[in-house]
């Protein structure tokens, strides 16, 4: 497959060898970045995250973290395991993908077979979710992932599918593309962990049938140096229920995309996040849903906990469309500074076009609230553990989010410890 | 107990004097009540007792067994006996009651250099307490304060002075916004924590909580100063008389 050079993307953009159908996918993709340009700082949509790390050519170089002092994550958990090590899949370290209720395979097998289901969903949710607002990297992404899962869930998954990515490599570069198509009535949960690369750019398609449910907690590991953008877009027909967490702690720039369409009624999307940054941390939540059909709800619950300069970014919007009447809409996104230094830039949105309809948004910034420290130290508690309890209090509405208590349960212990490391 | 001498204490942010010398010895296992009108001072000297921000203590001292208080961190003040019941207890959503009890005690424990309590005996010692205070399970489960009527904030803060076992405890209107139910079973919860030994310095606007907590001195404060301290009768002629005639009198 041939380079294909670029002079309007000022870079050139190499499309990886894939069957007939990943091939035509992929030049698709390719058009629509060439038309759209990748984004730059003057883009109303990157007002707030630079993102000319994430354009470049090359990524810049990442240090290793050794995060050995903790137990992997979602260890104690009984998962069917998948790793890809610098953003390459690897067998001998992952499971064997043969599980009862879906059906597992790498995207580039996938891709070998002309007559494969994920044909007709690659790129597909992500050319939906282009509009209004472009996506670029996203484009880039499918033109040009080099690795993935296509995940078909048939039935009631007998285990949550773990994707664990690991970082070894200081220049190492990953696009990671994953579709997951959920039947009617089919029930799946993916657990996702790692930083994966120096650099990661990482899409999931996610295709929910009436009544699927869809589950979901990642956690973007502990690297300080590494960059990523990630975008979801999900897809959701009736009574189906999409539910997505996302855990950041440390790392330069993170820019985490969520796009929704409920197409069918009575479906819920519930998407969260918390995230941890003390010092050179720059994380953005990103999140567009369409409410395209009638009695549909939907949540945005995003808190973040900033110290040291650390900046936070949060852009949600909820687009409920003329016919998407009695459709139920929260959206809260917080930041708690833990010094002066520290920023949030928030642009919550609201575009609604139906009468019939109940929704709210929230966004606030807040330091420690005094009163409730010295409540605290006045029975005792030492005033770093005392404002600990006060960031996990103000971090309890998204951890609220996560159904399982086992899942919830382990993510409040990562919290916890992260607060133990990064005390003032 | 606590000696407090002299007491002068301005506001942090304008210059507004609020204590203007207060003296006041509490000896060990005794009561004492303090009364006086809105305005007068009394939460605030609870507050510098307890170590809250805001405040700056120009001229006096306060000792508790011959410490110097106003030097300690408020939490070393809890870990050196004193206990602070809230006015207006605080909520804090997102932390469950039972962890705040078992994270206070146990910092205390750890302060003092005592051994941190099992999650099996704290649990044994908490569900005895609280039966007592006719707090349930529930209530120990859900966030600190959340939702709490003002009844059950105010028991809230029984069962933690309960747990805690302070030396000094201090009740800075722990009967306002109460029924006389609600009262009587907070009064009972505060008697039986009494033990000859313990002291407890108890501020409220009214007597009838007095008819509940005997108190062995009762002072009335006005405008930054205790103006007269007698035994409890005095509570009873704040009550029939109510504080005009003891502002003119020390006018
Ligand atoms: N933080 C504060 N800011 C401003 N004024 C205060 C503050 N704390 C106390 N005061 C003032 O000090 C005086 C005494 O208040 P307080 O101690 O609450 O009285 P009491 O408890 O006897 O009703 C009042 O005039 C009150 O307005
Ligand atoms: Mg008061």
């Amino acid at each position: 497959m041939p380079a294909t050079a670029l002079t309007e993307l000022d870079r050139e953009i190499t499309l990886p060898a894939a069957g007939v159908w990943g091939t035509k996918s992929r030049k698709d993709a390719l058009a629509r970045l060439t038309a759209m340009g990748l984004p730059n700082h003057r883009d109303e949509y990157w007002k707030y995250t630079r993102p000319e790390t994430l354009t470049s050519a090359t990524p810049t170089p990442a240090a290793i973290f050794d995060g050995n002092d903790e137990a992997p994550m979602f260890d104690a958990i009984d998962c069917l395991q998948i790793t890809f090590i610098d953003g390459v899949f690897d067998a001998d370290a992952s499971d064997d993908l043969e599980m009862a209720g879906v059906s597992i395979e790498r995207l580039a097998t996938a891709m070998e077979n002309d007559i494969h289901w994920a044909k007709d969903l690659y790129g597909t949710l992500e050319t939906n979710g282009q509009n209004p607002v472009q996506r670029p990297l996203a484009a880039l992404n499918s033109a040009t992932a080099t690795d993935g899962v296509v995940i078909h869930a048939t039935g009631q998954a007998a285990k949550p599918v773990l994707i664990r990515y690991l970082h070894q490599n200081e220049t190492s570069d990953a696009v990671l593309h994953h579709v997951i198509k959920l039947d009617d009535g089919a029930a799946l949960t993916v657990l996702e962990t790692g930083p994966a690369a120096a650099r990661l750019n990482k899409v999931m398609e996610v295709d929910q049938g009436n009544e699927a449910r869809f589950n979901h907690v990642c956690t973007q590991g502990r690297d300080h140096a590494r960059r990523a953008v990630t975008h979801i877009f999900a897809r959701l027909a009736t009574e189906s229920r999409f539910k997505s967490f996302t855990l950041t702690a440390n790392g330069v720039l993170t820019r985490n995309e969520c796009i929704i369409e409920i197409t069918g009624d009575d479906a819920f999307a519930h998407v969260a996040g918390a995230a941890l940054g003390d010092g050179d941390f720059h994380h953005d939540d990103t999140v567009f849903i369409t409410h395209d059909a009638v009695n549909c709800e939907s949540r945005q619950v995003f808190k973040k906990v900033l110290r040291n300069g650390a900046t936070g970014v949060f852009q949600g919007k909820i687009l409920v469309q003329p016919d998407a009447q009695k459709t139920d809409g929260y959206q809260i996104s917080q930041a708690l500074l833990l010094d002066d230094d520290s920023q949030f830039l928030a642009k919550p949105e609201l575009e609604i076009y139906a009468d019939d309809v109940a929704c709210s948004h929230g966004s606030t910034t807040g330091a420690i609230d005094e009163t409730a420290l010295f409540y605290l130290r006045s029975r005792g508690v030492e005033k770093d553990e005392a404002q600990d309890l006060l960031v996990l209090s103000f971090l309890a509405e998204a951890i609220g989010e996560i159904e399982d208590e086992v899942l919830a349960d382990e993510i409040q212990s990562r919290l916890e410890s992260w607060l133990k490391r990064h005390s003032s | 107990m606590l000696e407090i001498k002299n007491l002068q204490v301005s506001l942090e942010e304008e210059d507004k004097q609020i204590l203007k010398g207060v003296d006041l010895s509490i000896g060990e296992g005794e009561v004492h009540a303090i009364m006086g009108p809105n305005g007068s001072g009394k939460s605030t000297t609870s507050y510098v007792l307890s170590g809250k921000d805001g405040y700056e203590v120009t001229d006096g001292s306060a000792k508790l067994n011959g410490n110097d208080l106003l030097d300690m961190e408020p939490e070393e003040r809890a870990a050196a006996g004193l206990f602070l019941a809230f006015q207006y207890p605080v909520e804090i959503p997102g932390v469950g009651n039972m962890t705040f009890l078992r994270t206070a005690v146990n910092s205390q424990r750890k302060a003092r250099g005592e051994d941190e309590l099992s999650a099996g005996e704290f649990l044994k010692v908490v569900r005895e307490k609280a039966k007592a205070l006719k707090i349930d399970a529930d209530m120990l489960k859900r966030p600190v304060n959340v939702g709490f009527s003002g009844g059950e904030k105010k028991r809230n803060e029984i069962l933690q002075m309960a747990m805690l076992e302070p030396k000094m405890c201090v009740l800075d209107e722990t009967d306002s916004g109460l029924d006389v139910d609600a009262m009587k079973l907070v009064a009972e919860g505060v008697n039986a924590l009494r033990d000859g030994k313990r002291s407890f310095l108890v501020i409220t606007h009214y007597q009838r909580l007095l008819d509940h907590i005997k108190p062995d001195v009762v002072h009335i404060m006005a405008n930054g100063r205790i103006i007269k301290s007698g035994g409890p009768e005095l509570a009873l002629e704040v009550e029939n008389n109510g504080y005009a005639d003891l502002l003119e009198e020390t006018a």
